[in-house]
């Protein structure tokens, strides 16, 4: 589960500051998938990255577990984002040098958990399997679609078992059939998985593939009806 | 099976032959398969590198041993010549006094002073009648002399010589045969190992037939060089004889030739070494900014600075290892065709010192590129249009 308590995110502009997330509170519980959405400029990528650890906020908390992310070192943020969160980014960040397989593999060499390598070698044909791409798994990015290159990066998010899954726009480079079919399967594998999903979309035509929907305007949250 | 299925095939039979260690390096080890084109450039600069740098310390290392190898197995702790009056010391120019060289032998603590004379000359088989002469390095020392390479060649009789392998290769003779230098004749007595002295093949006399051939050179028969053994106060007894004492090492200093060609030898090679960190250095900094992206993804994953770096020095070893490898592999294979032709020294000093400088001045090169991994900011991965 992951919660965001009163979190507040601003940037310097000139001399002055400008408020990207404004007070915003929400709950993303497991196997649910928290829609994020708004127009463009609204602090949905900023409440992501807030959310990702990637970024402190000014003030709030960040409860993932029972850890508030927010009052963590860089170095404690890099250990919990790899233990604990699963990242599905706009575009499918994979890295060319790597196949479909080996985009799974890299979980377990990114420090600090070498002792669970088999264990991920193991679940990554699981998931390359349960995404539909077991047959591609020896292909590089360059040899994949975009939606096959986002379901990979969807089964990479999901390899080490993280408690939290974060996704930024999987679908904007994807054609509308392609994209419902990926909200699908991200939908599938939270509940599967019993992951607290939450879903940066500004696209509400895949509003059926979300259990919840919060709209963001100037930095505010707002629960909407799905 | 499916190509799919003959590509899972491979790549689990290729991770099972790699084994565990190569994880390491895990994303390196990609890279480096799938941009093999730009890694083999940059593997063949420094294999290119790698086999000037290994020529070029062969060739010092020759030229070094035809120019002090006899000096440097001189049996001595230290080698006393005449300290000038103005200039630094010179085995060429050095003179040192019957006085001088009593004064060394009684000195306290001093267990063994042997006189040495070292003066350059030509030498010619006796029946040529003196027409094809060649350049010699004439020693004067005692048969008796502490053992060494140089004292086995030394003659019990004035009208005898000692040869080096060098010497007697170039003049053509052997033990019996007669060898003339300036007007008198000699019996070759001993052919011996190859020492050389300032480019000169060495030929040993017995002190009394240097000294009578150093006057016919023009000079005055007094030793050069003196070989000292024991523990005196050093600088006390050099400051009273008017003399300098250094290790045999630190008195190659006094052999003009070999300053000069080592030192230009030496700076040739530094700034190789130098040339081969900044191209490894310049190269890896392209390399690293131009997959920034990719470091950030990674990071946003959770990878650990200390993981990234070690995934890019990894790298950087790979390439090193390989291109010298085989750089080095060339040079030990050109170097042992060439050295009947050249002098040319292949040893651990030519070849795997170079090769260790090399890889180490490679890795600090590529180490300069780490400020662009452990900068790398996640944050960018989030929304990067990829």
């Amino acid at each position: 589960m992951i919660t965001l308590d009163d979190v507040t995110l601003t940037f310097p502009d000139g001399d002055a500051r400008v408020t990207a997330v404004d007070h915003v509170s929400l709950t993303a519980r497991p196997g649910i998938v928290t829609g994020i959405t708004g127009p463009s400029g609204s602090g949905k990528s900023s409440l992501l990255a807030v959310a990702a650890t990637l970024i402190r906020p000014d003030s709030g908390h960040v409860w993932i577990g029972d850890v508030d992310a927010a009052t963590l070192s860089r170095r404690q943020a890099t250990a919990l984002r790899r233990e604990h969160i699963g990242i599905v980014f706009q575009q499918s960040n994979l890295l060319p040098a790597l196949t479909a397989r080996e985009q799974l593999h890299v979980m377990a060499e990114l420090g600090g958990r070498r002792d669970q390598r088999d264990a991920i070698r193991r679940r990554a044909d699981e998931l390359l399997d349960a995404v539909g791409l077991s047959q591609h798994a020896g292909k590089r990015p360059a040899q994949l679609s975009g939606g096959q290159r986002q379901r990979v990066a969807i089964a990479r998010a999901l390899v080490h078992r993280p408690s939290v899954l974060l996704v930024d726009e999987p679908t904007s480079a994807l054609d509308q059939e392609r994209g419902a079919a990926i909200m699908q399967l991200i939908h599938d594998l939270s509940r599967e998985q019993e992951t607290a999903t939450l879903l940066v979309t500004h696209d509400l035509v895949h509003r059926p593939a979300l259990d919840e929907l919060v709209t963001m305007v100037d930095g505010r949250a707002e629960l909407s009806p799905v | 099976m499916t190509a799919n299925g003959h590509d899972a095939r491979l790549e689990e039979a290729s991770r099972r032959v790699r084994g565990p260690e190569r994880t390491i390096v895990f994303v390196a080890w990609r890279d480096l398969r799938h941009a093999r084109g730009r890694f083999l450039l940059i593997g063949a600069v420094v294999a290119l590198i790698t086999l000037l740098v290994g020529f070029l310390a062969g060739l010092a290392g020759g030229l070094a041993a035809q120019n002090v190898s006899a000096v440097l197995d001189l049996a001595g702790d230290r080698l006393v010549l005449q300290s000038p009056d103005e200039g630094r010391p010179s085995f060429s120019e050095s003179a040192l006094t019957p006085e001088t060289v009593t004064a060394w032998q009684q000195a306290d603590g001093v267990s063994d002073a042997t006189a040495i004379g070292i003066v350059q000359g030509r030498a010619a088989e006796a029946s040529s009648g003196g027409s094809a002469t060649t350049g010699v390095a004439l020693f004067g020392i005692p048969h008796d002399a502490p053992a060494s390479a140089v004292t086995e060649l030394a003659p019990r009789h004035d009208d005898e010589l000692g040869l080096s392998a060098g010497a007697a290769k170039e003049l053509g003779v052997a033990v019996g045969d007669r060898v003339s230098i300036a007007g008198s004749t000699y019996r070759v007595s001993a052919v011996g190992s190859d020492l050389w002295y300032s480019h000169t093949p060495v030929v040993a006399l017995t002190p009394p037939a240097w000294a009578a051939a150093d006057r016919r050179f023009g000079g005055t028969g007094d030793a050069t060089v003196l070989a000292v053994s024991g523990s005196p106060d050093w600088d006390a007894v050099a400051a009273d004889t008017g003399t300098v004492a250094n290790v045999p090492l630190a008195s190659l200093t006094a052999l003009e030739t070999f300053t000069s060609e080592i030192g230009s030898l030496g700076l040739m090679i530094a700034l190789l070494f130098g040339v081969s960190a900044l191209v490894v250095g310049a190269f890896f900094t392209v390399w690293t900014m131009q997959r920034s992206a990719d470091i950030a993804v990674l990071k946003a994953l959770g990878a650990t600075n200390g993981a990234l770096v070690r995934d890019a020095l990894g790298q950087a070893l790979v390439v090193l290892v390989v291109g010298i490898g085989v750089g080095m592999a060339a040079v030990i294979g050109l170097g042992t065709l060439a050295g009947g032709s050249l002098p040319f020294l292949l040893s651990p000093l030519t070849t795997a010192v170079p090769a260790v400088a090399m890889a180490l001045l490679g890795l600090a090169g590529a180490a300069v590129a780490l400020r662009t991994v452990t900068s790398a900011d996640p944050l960018t991965a989030l929304g990067s249009n990829r």
